[in-house]
């Protein structure tokens, strides 16, 4: 019988950025040997659980793991928040899916990160580090209390620019204030590379377009496999369809058609959130019974 | 002494003229659950069926199978009320009869060639064979042989039929075999695709641990090409030889405006959804589905008559199929297509869309579609459907599900070097064997979409040809032939070949 079918893939850290954001890290040594910049893992966190895509924030080769960054937004994530602790194990993790990124020969290079999208840019931001381009770091979050991994982007950025909405950190203002900052101090960029919410990516390629500069972002649409099999995640990029999974989750910024990915988000809202609801309701009645209560 | 001599053969006039029906779910019950519509057969069914064999001297029947099932010696057995002695010659070539017995295309290849089909309905072999390999998992019945350790070791990427099948015949010669699996669980094709009222889950599961109990190991959530890729398993991880039988699973869409509206999907998402993921459980299973109210499905293959039956399941009211061709030209086993009828499918042949409308909220509210005729043969030899001008109409529709075929699934041939031909599907030789020495490749991988025991058929060539690429004996292979030197020989037997006992001579 396979290990893995029974065992599953332990947890052995997990540290939180805030009462929504998490981090774990997961051992699975072959996928950290694997896993290269810009790919993702499919998670199912328990046996009737859904399969996720979740872009790898980070790997370590030595210790074996890879890192991953969530959100708890909606039923699977927010009992992912409640269950996975150091010592459990996730039913499912597979991967490295996706092709990875191309780190080219660009000198200088703007790795713009939203939100949660600060977590997969981070291995990017290394990756060209790496190659030996001028890396600019852009890091965008809504409000001081939520941001995490400065410390990680000041050690690999030559430059850091941190934005929040309301400016309780760094700069106020969005990424794209940082972009256009970056762009009129630097005026040789050769390459972008920015993930984030789609309508901050939007941003980003509309920040860039009229400068010119290749823009990369990494697109996280629905799916169910990850392998190219149930076409869910076909996304419009230029005149083309293309898998999310196969074919990206890169794509050109300049290319991709945002508006059409942000309606496709929404193919399950309703079951989703009525998903939430109910999870939400049976929280607050283990919290009544007395039952284990969950941090909210 | 008279009477004694031989059994009398025997002649159509002889036999139970009618085929006997199998047992089945009642259609407006079966529209609302899942489980298995055709129930099969009893001991008593199957005995009167089996008299239905002529035991013909001519075997079409054998002919007619993709992996040439010993079919009237399963019957005679079955006759002879020797139930493991039939099971016995069924897995002789078939290891998953429970499988092959429901799913088979049986009109288009043993059946569809038996002699009693000449006069009468041919013999149903597809439901006697089913009912054997329920029998096994019910007595749990299993073949496994004396298996001597041959020293190699085998992988096999993909768990789906063609795989199963490599690896069982492997195993036996006697490599130690890892089956390396994307999914959270084995069985490719037949776990998520086959829905369970067409071939229960735990029918696919029972014969896995069949697989098993040869010393087979699946490895789940194992990408290959991305964890590893192949030449990696020849190279670094001391795989003796590999066998890539991934599928065609990317689906095809048709490129028609209204394509990226909510509520447009594949078949293959559907059909993973609700059965892999159990989505029509939800919510005690988190994977959602947003049923349609009224859905049409695009396609009459077997994979259409399956995203239209389960809509029907997760309670749709109107489902409809549309086609571009006539029934006659639908590629679905008549059964399938029989029983959707059963079910209060509607059917829209000669119809095609051209455009799917929007309801101004980015859902899908209509399908406008267009009038076909059928014109010339075509390369398929198929009459050419051609649109009728001005023939334009519109089906209402939440929820529109794409099942018009599938491509080559892409992974290993962006992650290796193996050579692939022009559509993008892993190239072989006639033995299966890819460009990559060691490596061999069969199922829809190779030829494109096809079926299920024709992907067990071509998981059997490929392991035939494994064994001749690693010296192992099989009766198939001829191992001493002209071209061996003398030199080379020992009793008539090539040195290379393995698995015969070696004599030293001394000098």
């Amino acid at each position: 019988m396979n290990q893995a079918r029974v065992a599953g893939y332990e947890v052995v850290s997990r540290q939180d950025f805030s009462d929504v954001t998490f981090l774990l890290e997961v051992q699975h040594p072959q996928l950290a040997r694997a896993a290269r910049p810009g790919q993702f893992v499919i998670v199912m966190a328990s046996e009737h659980g859904e399969r996720i895509p979740l872009t790898i924030a980070d790997y370590d080769r030595e210790r074996g793991t890879v890192t991953l960054v969530i959100q708890a937004v909606g039923k699977t994530t927010r009992e992912m928040q409640r269950d996975c602790r150091v010592g459990t194990r996730l039913v499912a993790l597979v991967g490295p899916m996706g092709v990875p990124s191309h780190i080219g020969k660009a000198r200088k290079v703007l790795c713009v990160g939203g939100g949660l999208g600060v977590a997969p840019v981070y291995p990017q931001a290394r990756g060209y580090k790496e190659s030996g381009a001028y890396v600019i770091g852009i890091l965008g979050f809504r409000n001081r209390d939520l941001m995490f991994w400065e410390d990680k982007f000041r050690a690999t950025c030559d430059e850091l620019i941190v934005c929040t909405d309301d400016g309780s950190a760094g700069i106020k203002g969005l990424v794209t204030e940082g972009i256009r900052l970056a762009i009129s101090k630097h005026r040789d960029i050769d390459e972008c590379v920015a993930i984030g919410p789609p309508v901050m990516m939007k941003g980003c390629a509309e920040a860039t377009r009229s400068s010119g500069i290749r823009t990369i972002v990494s697109l996280n649409p629905v799916m169910v496999d990850g392998t190219g099999m149930c076409g869910g995640c076909r996304v419009k990029v230029g005149e083309t369809v293309k898998f999310a999974c196969v074919d990206g989750p890169d794509f050109d910024g300049h290319l991709v058609d945002f508006d059409d990915l942000m309606f496709r988000l929404q193919r399950y809202r309703a079951t989703e959130l009525a998903a939430t609801e109910r999870f939400n309701e049976n929280c607050r009645m283990r919290s009544l019974t007395g039952q284990p209560v969950v941090a909210e | 002494m008279p009477g004694d001599a031989r059994p009398k053969k025997k002649t159509i006039r002889m036999i139970p003229q009618a085929r006997t029906p199998a047992h089945e779910q009642d259609p407006a019950e079966r529209a609302c659950n899942f489980d298995e519509v055709n129930l099969g057969y009893l001991i008593e069914d199957a005995q009167l069926e089996a008299e239905r064999c002529l035991m013909c001297p001519e075997q079409p029947c054998v002919a007619g199978c993709p992996v040439g099932i010993a079919i009237p010696d399963f019957i005679q057995r079955i006759t002879a009320r020797d139930y493991r002695g039939a099971y016995d010659v069924i897995t002789a070539t078939n290891l998953l009869p429970a499988v092959c017995g429901r799913v088979c295309p049986q009109e288009s290849q043993c059946e569809g060639s038996c002699t009693v089909g000449d006069t009468l309905e041919p013999v149903a072999i597809g439901r006697l064979e089913r009912w054997v390999g329920d029998m096994a998992i019910r007595e749990r019945w299993s073949n496994v042989p004396y298996i001597q350790p041959s020293g190699f070791k085998v992988g096999i990427v993909g768990s789906g039929p063609a795989g199963m099948a490599c690896a069982a015949d492997m195993a036996k010669a006697g490599c130690e075999v890892t089956v390396f699996e994307a999914f959270h669980e084995p069985g490719g094709v037949l776990k998520y695709g086959i829905p369970d009222f067409r071939l229960p889950n735990k029918v696919v599961d029972a014969e896995i641990a069949k697989l098993e109990a040869l010393g087979i190991r699946f490895e789940c959530n194992t990408l290959v090409g991305r964890l590893f890729t192949v030449e990696q398993m020849v190279e670094e991880m001391g795989f003796h030889a590999v066998f890539v039988g991934t599928g065609a699973g990317y689906p095809s869409f048709m490129g028609i405006p209204g394509e990226s509206l909510n509520g447009v999907l594949s078949a293959n998402e559907l059909l993973t959804r609700c059965n892999l993921m159990h989505a029509r459980e939800f919510p005690d299973y988190d994977t959602p589905l947003q049923p349609g109210r009224r859905v049409v499905v695009i396609g009459a293959g077997n994979t259409a008559m399956d995203a239209l039956r389960v809509s029907r399941r997760v309670g749709a009211e109107s489902v409809r199929c549309l086609y571009r061709r006539s029934r006659a030209e639908a590629p679905a086993r008549a059964e399938e297509l029989h029983h959707a009828e059963e079910e209060g499918i509607e059917f829209h042949w000669l119809a095609s869309p051209v455009e799917l409308l929007d309801d101004g909220k980015r859902n899908v509210r209509a399908v406008r579609c267009i009038r076909m005729t059928l014109g010339e043969p075509d390369a398929s030899g198929r009459r050419r459907p051609v649109p009728e001008a001005g023939s334009e109409f519109e089906i209402e529709a939440d929820m529109v599900v794409y099942a018009i075929g599938t491509n080559a699934n892409p992974i290993i041939g962006q992650t290796s070097k193996l050579q692939l031909d022009q559509r993008g599907y892993i190239a072989t030789d006639a033995s299966l064997a890819t460009s990559i020495p060691g490596v061999f490749a069969g199922g829809d991988i190779v030829t494109g979409a096809a079926t299920v025991i024709e992907a067990m058929g071509a998981g059997r060539r490929a392991a035939r040809a494994m064994k001749a690429f690693l010296g192992l004996r099989d009766t198939d292979h001829l191992y001493c032939d002209a071209a061996v030197e003398p030199g080379s020989r020992m009793f008539g037997i090539d040195r290379a070949e393995r698995g015969f006992a070696r004599i030293r001579v001394p000098r």
